[in-house]
């Protein structure tokens, strides 16, 4: 006959191990959007920016992690996006509108060619950082699987808003003007 | 006739060709700019009756042809389809080309895109155009209204990743 103590023992166990399982499991969950994949661009927000180091057209280099306390317009782009070329010029004038406020624009080009990225680059005169994309980069942005793709990332490194395809240029501008509101 | 005249004007042709290419974006010779909203209704074919195409058996399954970019194909795309180069470049048409050119002119052959929104992709309405030119008499586009992730992957249709 078992004693009433082994089973409470046993079930204290096993209710103890659950618990680590779920703290796990949470702990993962909440980590995830740095290292694994997201859903999709819109499960990221309110999450951290999955982080990412390289260098840009230029050479230099270009840190996710080193742009924490700026608030970040994150823009997957290329040159056979016809939306994506009409935004650009629009960034740029933000970035030079409210850089003093901490904006930080940043290009990634999702262009199979580096060349024909930073042809058009320098054709459209662009002044904020751009690197190349990737395949993983891309998964781990939930999918650039459509473009323009564009994601605004608060001071904190939080994503707070996705936008993509053919945007309202107007509402991407009223949220940055929010989040730089924010320290 | 003096063939200075005749090397100086050839010379200025050729400046103007490549002018004119110098001006269209991107790396590879830009081909025609053909809307994909010159695609006729009736060969469109929506995403849910493709995915169900798909489950049918292999004969009577399409050939699916991505021409588009290939870092989206490698980042995600349809279960079985293969690469064949954007439509919107002369290399991608070419691509597509050498891809299709032994098969008869009967082959079911699906082609997609979904890199930016249906009325602004630049790459479905040259490669439908291209394989009507080839004479193929059952060809389909994918509509992908929005793009590829939000309109198959999102949709839990067949996808799958790599080369």
């Amino acid at each position: 006959m078992r004693r009433p103590t082994d089973n409470s023992s046993k079930l204290a166990t096993q209710l103890a191990n659950a618990a680590r399982r779920s703290l796990l499991a949470a702990l993962l969950l909440a980590c995830g959007p740095a290292g694994a994949q997201a859903r999709s661009p819109q499960a990221l927000v309110h999450k951290p920016a999955p982080q990412f180091v390289r260098h840009d057209l230029k050479g230099q280099p270009l840190s996710l992690a080193r742009l924490r306390g700026k608030v970040v317009l994150l823009n997957f782009w290329a040159t056979w996006c016809g939306p994506c070329l009409t935004e650009m010029p629009e960034f740029m004038a933000w970035q030079r509108q409210f850089a003093a406020q901490g904006l930080q624009v940043v290009g990634i080009s999702m262009d199979d060619d580096a060349a024909a990225a930073r042809k058009l680059a320098t054709k459209l005169k662009v002044d904020y950082p751009i690197a190349m994309g990737d395949p993983d980069l891309g998964r781990r942005y939930g999918g650039v699987l459509g473009l323009p793709l564009t994601f605004l990332i608060d001071r904190k490194g939080e994503v707070r808003a996705v936008y993509q395809g053919v945007s309202n240029l107007n509402a991407i501008q009223t949220e940055i003007r929010t989040l730089l509101t924010e320290r | 006739m003096n063939m200075g005249v005749v090397r100086a004007a050839l010379l200025s042709v050729a400046m103007a060709g490549l002018a004119i290419c110098g001006a269209a974006p991107g790396h590879a010779q830009m081909g025609q700019r053909i809307s994909a909203t010159t695609i006729p209704a009736a060969q469109l074919i929506q995403p849910a009756e493709l995915n169900k195409l798909l489950k049918e058996p292999a004969s009577a399954r399409p050939l699916v042809l991505q021409v588009g970019s290939h870092m989206l194909f490698e980042e995600a795309h349809i279960a079985g389809s293969e690469y064949a180069g954007p439509g919107a470049t002369s290399d991608g048409l070419n691509m597509l080309r050498q891809r299709v050119k032994s098969l008869p002119h009967s082959k079911f052959i699906v082609i997609y895109c979904g890199c930016c929104p249906w009325t602004k992709c630049p790459n479905m309405g040259p490669a439908y155009k291209e394989l009507h030119a080839m004479g193929f008499t059952r060809v389909k586009a994918l509509y992908l209204a929005d793009n590829f992730g939000a309109d198959w992957v999102s949709q839990g249709y067949a996808t799958t990743h790599g080369q």
